[in-house]
């Protein structure tokens, strides 16, 4: 017994030991006073679900690059990684896909048409101030009618200018570099021109080979090895720049800003690692450009919000490689999007919104048979949120009228034009989808205790790529849905004094699920020929907890801790008849869904010093729905540390971060024959005038 | 309690932790009685008695799962994925798309497409012996000593579009090196060697929708192309029969010309009769072309599915359905075909999804279901082991 508690003691040393290698790189008074906004679930004011996130310097120490690195920690959310610097990475949140989450840049949607994915990969962080994850939606009914059109969301924030007493301007000039070839400087100027008008530009260049060592292994039923090989990724080289500008506005009882955003990129695509093929040569290009703008001002009772924006998009893939078949495409997308938000206080418990926007999406490819799709959007939302006492509930009706048109210009060779529905339109889409969100403050003198529930159904729009794409598209496609129901409780306590000043404990169980969903299914003479279709259906059952805690074990000293879990039983009910009890696809667990995944983030702070110790976990899952051996894939786990200090030089702030991530060097795949990197490093200077 | 978390912690660490992953073990399933099959009246060049087959899982394109089954008359058993337990020290296994699978001499070809390679193995033990590299290789027969492997990768033409031949290549077996290429047109699928000759289907399947429509024929002493046959759009299989006519497949393009089978006579290199049959594979036994032909339609947005029997001899479709016990509604996409010379039984598989594991049938036949067992991931190419009454 008494050994056993020794063990105990010193497994769980352990265990807080290696959560609290931590980072934060301002005197404690101020990190207290930062952390405490952190740990705030959003507003509390206005959303009735709160959010996940991460900003401030919680955000910065992370070992993260891109938006894709930080949103790994948040519970219930599953990467999509093909590995590397360039290598795409998407998200999925509670297993109901990519296409299903919502990314909005500083409140307005990243559209992506074409595939309905967004590259996280691709968004850098040194100009981001916050992201958040709404499951369901944003609770907060003041928003456009997009907010109301995703699963999921996920809000990235850019910096905006803040200054200090008596200052005008800020400049930071950073340059991070390490493993991987990696060269990165980015440059920030801020500027106060007037009390009520500021402005701030961001410029960043990347450069990498991507080149990093990976090793694959295998082992006899003895455990001896069978073969071990190690390899350099090769092809994974990028060269990127982007360029923001922001003005942002102060009027009377209102706010505006206007962006703009470019971004340039020349990359390799690794691919996969197969047999005999260990390089490849294929190439993208990319270039988004997108100027927005956001008008915000109250009169009494009555709030008005105005967002549109304008982007063009430019895609190029070449794949030169004279074992495959060769291919040159290229895309260009443009989208117009308009927004008026209103809002309205009836009571001082009661308000009301509606919101109207209009969107238009066109995509132009150099594909044979291409249709060149132009797709209307047109959505209203309205919702009420009402709150008695202790309870406050929010009611949201969206509606959705989609206007598709193509242009065909591909006859047979008899100038007759192609049978079938192939030259039909796709059907105009109606769709009403409602949400329901509410709250129930347990204890009467505070906010320590709520419970909370939503139900939302929303469904997706199949993408260009879906409808047209050339042979693979299917104009016949229909919207798939996805409807969620979550029931969750948080609880939490701040203290002044002490040794912990903020504990948290969230907990979530839900149940979506996601029918006539789009997958692709084989059209037969050949593998090569698919077609996409509305025959899925998933159901998702689910767990979140997530806990953090802020203590202060001495003056000087400041320790936060969280951890995320996340249990999701994902099945696949869309072939009834592929039911072998053994290898049927028929409720089988979805493809790379873990059971089991969850992060560890502590952060341990004294004066200008700052540790950070991350831990990411993914279970053991299956590359796809037939759960056999054949196709199990290992858990994956990195621990990733960082070392930050802060130093005064020549009157100007300076930080300086040494980072080493996947600590132990870990060799796994997060997608089957996509190696990623082991043990590497990162230098970061950062320099603030 | 804390004793408990212990537990728990330390389980959770067991359980939870990565492990080594073991080369693939093979599976063994019982799906039949055992058998000897002896042929009696075995002619020329048919088999004396056969001890099984070998299939070979294309596997997912990129996922390198190409796998290597085999089932054994002997004692019925059929076991999947042999090659990692026969080679358990060749590092990532044996690739990416396997495309063709025959048997020459002792020794067991696999045309890994994705790999880039003809994977060399004893037919018996399917243990390596080398490999053959050939870019985007695709299609196997052997004449002489010789392996003939069709490529798409040959010469490229950047003006005034980018073109790329394709070419036949010819492999000394005892070397495994190519000795000599000869080009032929875009993108050359099956090949076939009778008299004399190699007739190559040509595909130009990367050039939609401007399909090549021709045969090359090879000479095979010169080996060089001595002339075209002009057939049809988009040809994919040939196989000659024993009265000198060579059944040539074409795919279609999928909207409005449909996949149809061909026929040449290699007397004259011309083509002589069409058969209006959708032919996505074939099999050739005696007179018996057994067919199945997947066709997607765009107006039904579905498959039309046949499983036919075209006479050779009689230039006649005999059956639409030798399936004949409804298990054809139980197939979602059937991809591999053969039949068994001795007992006539009829092997269909069935590549579902394409990236879960398929189902391999077997019918007598009277087209009737005997067993039917799980494979690898798109179980497509089979072979049959087996004594012939002379070695080729």
């Amino acid at each position: 017994m008494q050994v056993g508690r020794t063990e105990f003691v010193f497994v769980l040393l352990l265990f807080i030991c290696s959560c609290v290698n931590a980072q934060q790189t301002e005197v404690p008074f101020d990190t207290l006073r930062n952390l405490d906004n952190v740990v705030v679930w959003g507003s509390r004011d206005k959303e009735i679900v709160p959010s996940q996130k991460l900003d401030g310097k919680r955000l910065e120490s992370l070992s993260s690059f891109s938006v894709a690195d930080a949103i790994r920690y948040f519970a219930g959310v599953q990467i999509k990684d093909y590995g590397g610097v360039g290598g795409l990475k998407t998200v999925d949140v509670r297993s109901m896909g990519t296409n299903h989450m919502g990314v909005f840049y500083d409140g307005i949607q990243l559209g992506n048409a074409q595939n309905g994915q967004v590259d996280l990969g691709k968004y850098s962080l040194d100009n981001v101030e916050s992201i958040s994850l709404y499951n369901g939606q944003k609770s907060d009914i003041f928003q456009p009618a997009k907010d109301y059109g995703s699963a999921g969301s996920i809000y990235i924030r850019t910096r905006r200018p803040q200054f200090d007493e008596g200052k005008n301007y800020n400049v930071r000039v950073a340059m991070k570099g390490g493993s991987f070839g990696l060269l990165n400087p980015s440059v920030r100027w801020e500027q106060r021109w007037t009390p009520k008008l500021t402005s701030s530009l961001s410029a960043e260049y990347v450069n990498a080979t991507g080149k990093y060592k990976f090793r694959y292994r295998r082992v006899l039923q003895d455990g001896t090895t069978a073969w071990d090989t190690t390899a350099v990724r090769q092809n994974g080289d990028i060269q990127s720049f982007r360029l923001e500008g922001s003005l942002f506005g102060k009027l009377i009882d209102g706010q505006w800003n206007v962006k703009t955003y470019f971004y340039d990129s020349e990359k390799g695509i690794p691919g996969a690692i197969v047999n005999n093929v260990w390089k490849r040569e294929q190439r993208q290009w990319d270039r988004n450009f997108f100027a927005q703008g956001n008008y915000k001002k109250t009169f009494g009772d009555y709030e008005l919000m105005i967002n549109a924006k304008y982007a063009h998009d430019y895609m190029r893939y070449l794949n030169p490689d004279t074992t495959l078949m060769y291919l040159d495409n290229k895309f260009y997308q443009q989208e117009a999007y308009i927004s008026i938000a209103n809002h309205y206080s009836i009571t001082n418990n009661w308000d009301v919104a509606l919101s109207t926007d209009y969107q238009f999406n066109y995509l132009d490819a150099t594909l044979q048979d291409f249709v060149y799709p132009k797709r209307h959007t047109m959505l209203w939302a309205l919702a009420s949120t009402y709150s008695l006492g202790r309870f406050r509930a929010m009611v949201s009706l969206l509606g959705t009228h989609i206007i598709e048109k193509v242009t065909r210009i591909k006859y047979a060779e008899d100038d007759e034009l192609l049978p079938g529905a192939e030259t039909g339109t796709p059907d105009n889409t109606n769709k009403f989808t409602p949400a329901v969100f509410m709250s129930f403050r347990a204890l009467k003198d505070s906010n320590d205790l709520l419970f909370r529930a939503f139900y939302k159904r929303i469904f997706r729009m199949p993408t260009f790529n879906d409808l047209y794409y050339t042979d693979i598209g299917n104009i016949a496609l229909k919207p798939e849905f996805a409807t969620q129901y979550n029931i969750g409780v948080t609880y939490q306590h701040d203290e002044e004094e002490g040794f912990f000043r903020h504990v948290e404990a969230k907990t979530d169980v839900y149940y979506n699920h996601v029918d006539d969903k789009i997958i692709a299914v084989p059209k037969g003479s050949g593998q090569y020929r698919w077609m996409m279709m509305n025959i899925g259906l998933v159901k998702i059952k689910g767990v979140d907890v997530q806990m953090n805690a802020v203590m202060v074990p001495h003056r000087d000293w400041m320790l936060n801790v969280s951890l995320k879990y996340t249990y999701q039983k994902a099945q696949d009910f869309s072939d009834p008849t592929d039911n072998d009890p053994v290898a049927g696809t028929y409720g089988g667990q979805i493809a790379y869904i873990p059971w089991h995944s969850g992060s560890v983030i502590g952060n341990l702070t004294w004066k200008g010093w700052g540790m950070n110790y991350s831990f990411v976990y993914v279970g053991e899952r299956y590359h796809v729905s037939s759960n056999i051996l054949a196709n199990h894939e290992e858990p994956w786990y990195t621990h990733d540390l960082s070392l930050t200090k802060d130093v005064k030089l020549w009157g100007c702030k300076v930080n300086l971060a040494l980072e080493c991530n996947n600590v132990l060097n870990q060799q796994y795949d997060v997608i089957l024959n996509y190696p990623m990197p082991g043990r590497n490093w990162k230098g970061i200077i950062k320099w603030n005038f | 309690m804390k004793r408990y978390l212990l537990i728990l912690f330390v389980a959770f660490v067991v359980i939870g932790c990565r492990k080594d992953v073991v080369v693939f073990i093979p599976e063994i399933e019982d799906v039949d009685k055992g058998d000897t099959i002896v042929n009696k009246w075995a002619l020329d060049n048919e088999f004396e008695s056969i001890d099984g087959f070998y299939l070979l899982n294309e596997g997912n394109m990129g996922s390198n799962k190409s796998t290597l089954d085999y089932y054994d008359y002997a004692s019925g058993t059929y076991t999947r994925n042999i090659y990692g337990n026969a080679n358990p020290t060749v590092p990532k296994e044996m690739g990416d798309v396997g495309n063709d699978i025959a048997i020459y001499g002792d020794r067991l070809y696999a045309v890994i497409n994705c790999s880039n390679k003809v994977e060399v193995m004893n037919k018996y033990t399917a243990e390596r012996i080398g490999q053959i590299n050939v870019p985007n290789c695709r299609y196997i027969r052997f004449h002489d000593g010789y392996a003939y492997l069709t490529s798409y990768a040959g010469p490229v033409q950047i003006t005034p579009d980018y073109k790329q031949r394709g070419y036949v290549a010819k492999i000394d077996t005892a070397t495994l090196q190519v000795v000599d290429t000869c080009v032929v047109g875009f993108q050359p699928d099956e090949l076939e060697i009778a008299g004399g000759k190699i007739y190559v289907a040509n595909s130009g399947g990367y050039m939609v929708p401007n399909y090549e429509s021709t045969v090359s024929v090879i000479d095979i002493e010169s080996f060089t192309e001595i002339k075209r046959v002009e057939v049809a759009i988009n040809l994919h299989h040939l196989r000659a029969d024993n009265h000198g006519q060579l059944w040539v497949s074409s795919r279609g393009d999928y909207y409005t010309v449909p996949s149809k089978l061909y026929c040449i006579d290699m007397n004259t290199d011309l083509l002589t009769d069409s058969i209006d049959v959708s032919v996505s594979n074939y099999h050739l036994d005696g007179d018996s072309l057994y067919i199945y032909g997947t066709e997607w339609s765009y107006v039904t947005m579905d498959w039309d599915i046949t499983y036919g029997i075209v006479d050779v001899k009689k230039h006649e479709l005999v059956t639409k359905n030798f399936i004949t016990d409804g298990t054809e509604t139980k197939i979602r996409m059937p991809y591999g075909i053969k039949v068994n010379p001795i007992t006539k039984d009829i092997y269909v598989t069935d590549a579902k999804n394409y990236v879960s594991p398929g189902t391999l049938y077997c019918f007598g036949k009277d087209g009737v279901m005997k067993w039917s067992v799980r494979t690898g991931d798109i179980p497509a190419h089979f072979v049959f082991l087996g004594k012939r009454k002379k070695t080729l």
